[in-house]
């Protein structure tokens, strides 16, 4: 028998950052900017919060408040992120420099920041730690409800996971009433799907590229630092963050540009990861497993364009830069 | 916008080659100056000596020379792959998964075929197996694009990492020894598909090919019939099509050349070079060379500087990170640095600011922009 009871919660703690991410990206995209810089953002997010934890465990010995430890981290996770946004809007919504490019060189940038420093941090810091382990900080992040392990397999699925697994799917399930249903998001929508008829709707294209964009990096960040601080147990090692920025892309298309589909299939994915653990199968079929992820999103996109219904396209404008005088 | 401002923003015409030039150069040394600052920082060593260090890891030695041309002929042979499809604004950033895929192709003709053929057919057909698959990997996305208008960024990046998986699977298959995960020198006894060596170094080859299909990309782009029409479907499809060109056979054709030249690289890496495939053999040029190709405003000739500059800084940055002990990636932020200000200086170079003065205020009809058309896009 399959066992469901072990496999979700592993599941669903491989599916929350790429929640994160995915949510971030979509309230991008749904701005007009298509934001390659993801995974790059998900890397300064995660390091941003080590940076800020490894200081704040130094400078405490080990004596933590739990309070200082959760808001430090999340606070300059928050911070590290936000920057990486507004660069990204300045080059593109400000300079109106290529998005394909500028989210490339972010990428770039953004994952050689997290293991330089991740790398670099003891070094730099001339701690005589041997490496960074912040097991304080950690235990405060993946802290559950106390009661979750005596209620037996509904425990184990549904209440075992650290706050900020909660706190992914609230900002998914908050961001996609907001989009649908309110006025805020319709404007935002309008501004993607075709930015001069919203401009001459009286809307400040500008600011709310600049909002979404912005808002959209720090929810993504926040996927890195559940990444490094829950998932890992407050351990960072360069590169173990891996490819999941993309699969957060991939997330989006997968589904159709909407943050509360976003929260079941994280947990595919996150399951899809890692089925291979679960499966009896050769060390060479695992790497077949992981592909499924990318093999569906594919065909989403294929099924998407032919089908052509109106709600399931991408934003009309991603990708384009909006210059008012060059219509 | 109801408020006046004390500027705005305006298109620039055409700038003199020499004056947008001289603003790149700036933005590139002000970047330089910016990374010599953060380096201080991190090492406290004095700015001159970091830039010496920068120059001896890319050109300290011969060998060290060497690998730059490797590198830079590698990456120049990516960009001049992608460019052609995004002279007609089709983001093909899948060319990670071109190489990658082709790199494979190559790699399984040497292994499967290395004691069943002569070794000069053995060569033809994995030249032939790396151009066909790099090609079909390029297809599939522009099928689609032309046929159904799915969006060509997304699936190209996604198709990137099946071939990343693919790659992984089959070096796990055919790992030697077993249980290492590499699949290790191909035929290193043989040298069975290897391609021929010229002169000392097992570069030489690789540069002269690549210098080749520099000059003749350049060539198609500028004085084909098949350059014009690339160009047209860019400037604007409806006009591509009220002229008579067929928008989508020239999308599929452009991009079966855009995978065949990447298959071009993954052939040279692994024939040539590499003897051997792994998930990283392509190493992120898929992405950079779209950089590049940017850079060079999608010009073959200012590729090879493009090109040269980052190499040039990767290697550079990666000398700086052994001598002062620094971690590896180091060279990424430098690099991601100046591609920053590369990317912002080109607004200088596109548009301009008019500065009001105060006489300017209340001016009739003053240098307000006339309005109309639809948004339109570039690159």
């Amino acid at each position: 028998m399959f066992d469901f009871a072990s496999f979700i919660p592993r599941a669903v703690v491989q599916g929350i950052p790429l929640l994160f991410g995915a949510t971030g990206e979509t309230l991008t995209e749904k701005s007009g900017n298509l934001n390659l810089g993801i995974p790059g953002i998900m890397y300064v997010g995660g390091i941003s919060g080590v940076i800020g934890a490894f200081l704040y465990e130094q400078s405490c010995g080990g004596d933590v408040v739990p309070a200082l430890a959760l808001l430090i981290p999340l606070l300059s996770c928050l911070a590290g992120s936000l920057l990486m946004g507004l660069l990204y809007c300045f080059l593109t919504v400000t300079l109106r420099a290529n998005q394909n490019v500028t989210g490339l060189a972010m990428t770039t940038f953004g994952v050689g920041f997290g293991n330089f420093f991740g790398g670099s941090l003891i070094k730099l810091t001339g701690s005589a730690v041997p490496s960074i382990a912040l097991s304080a900080t950690s235990s405060v992040f993946s802290r559950s409800l106390p009661f979750a392990a005596d209620l037996g397999w509904f425990g184990q699925v549904f209440l075992s996971y650290g706050f900020l697994a909660y706190l992914a799917v609230a900002i998914a399930l908050v961001a996609a009433f907001v989009l649908r249903r309110t006025r805020l998001g319709l404007h935002l929508r309008a501004v993607g799907e075709n930015p001069a008829t919203a401009d001459a709707a009286g809307l400040n294209i500008t600011r709310y590229k600049y909002a979404a964009t912005c808002l959209g990096s720090m929810v993504a960040g926040l996927g890195g630092l559940y990444y490094v601080m829950d998932y890992a147990s407050g351990v960072w090692s360069n590169n173990a963050f891996g490819d999941r920025g993309w699969l957060a892309i991939a997330l989006v298309i997968f589904t159709v540009w909407r943050p509360n589909l976003a929260v079941l299939a994280s947990i595919l994915f996150g399951g899809l990861y890692i089925l291979y653990l679960f499966i009896p199968s050769g060390m060479a079929d695992k790497e077949l497993y992981k592909m499924l992820p990318y093999v569906v999103t594919i065909v989403v996109l294929i099924l998407s364009s032919v089908r052509k219904k109106k709600e399931n396209q991408p934003p009309a404008s991603l990708g384009l830069p909006y210059f008012r005088e060059e219509r | 916008m109801n408020k006046e401002r004390h500027f705005h923003i305006s298109r620039r015409k055409e700038l003199p080659w020499y004056r947008a030039w001289a603003i790149r150069g700036a933005a590139i040394v002000l970047a330089l100056l910016v990374c010599a600052l953060v380096t201080m920082l991190l090492t406290g060593e004095d700015p001159l000596r970091i830039y010496a260090t920068m120059f001896a890891g890319a050109f300290g030695t011969a060998r060290k020379a060497w690998v730059l041309g490797q590198n830079l002929a590698i990456l120049l042979c990516i960009s001049l792959a992608v460019t052609p499809a995004f002279r007609m604004r089709f983001w093909n950033i899948g060319a990670e998964g071109q190489v990658l895929i082709s790199a494979l192709a190559c790699a399984a003709c040497m292994i499967l075929l290395a004691d069943r053929v002569p070794n000069w057919l053995l060569i033809v057909i994995m030249s032939a197996a790396s151009i066909l698959a790099g090609a079909i990997w390029a297809v599939i996305p522009a099928f689609f694009k032309a046929r159904f208008q799915t969006n060509e960024t997304l699936f190209t990046l996604m198709m990137n990492y099946v071939a990343t998986q693919l790659v992984a699977y089959f070096v796990i298959v055919w790992e030697v020894p077993k249980g290492s995960g590499t699949i290790g020198i191909i035929n290193q006894s043989t040298q069975a598909g290897w391609l021929p060596q010229i002169g000392d170094s097992k570069y030489l080859l690789n540069i002269l090919v690549v210098g080749v299909l520099t000059i003749l990309m350049f060539l198609y782009l500028n004085y084909t019939k098949h350059g014009y029409e690339i160009a047209v479907v860019g400037e604007s499809e409806r006009t591509a099509r009220y002229v008579g060109i067929k928008v989508d056979r020239v999308i599929i054709r452009t991009l079966l050349l855009s995978g065949a030249l990447c298959g071009v690289a993954g052939l040279l890496l692994v024939g040539g070079t590499d003897h051997t495939v792994t998930t990283t053999i392509a190493g992120g040029r898929g992405f950079t060379a779209v950089m590049v190709s940017w850079l060079a405003k999608f010009n073959p000739l200012a590729m090879i500087f493009a090109s040269f500059l980052l190499v040039f800084l990767g290697r550079g940055a990666n000398e700086i990170s052994t001598v002062f002990s620094l971690n590896h990636s180091f060279g990424d932020i430098l690099t991601g640095v100046i591609l920053f200000f590369i990317i912002g200086s080109e607004f200088f170079i596109n548009y301009q600011l008019h500065f009001r003065s105060e006489a300017d205020y209340g001016a009739p009809g003053s240098e307000r922009p006339t309005e109309g058309g639809k948004g339109k896009a570039h690159v």
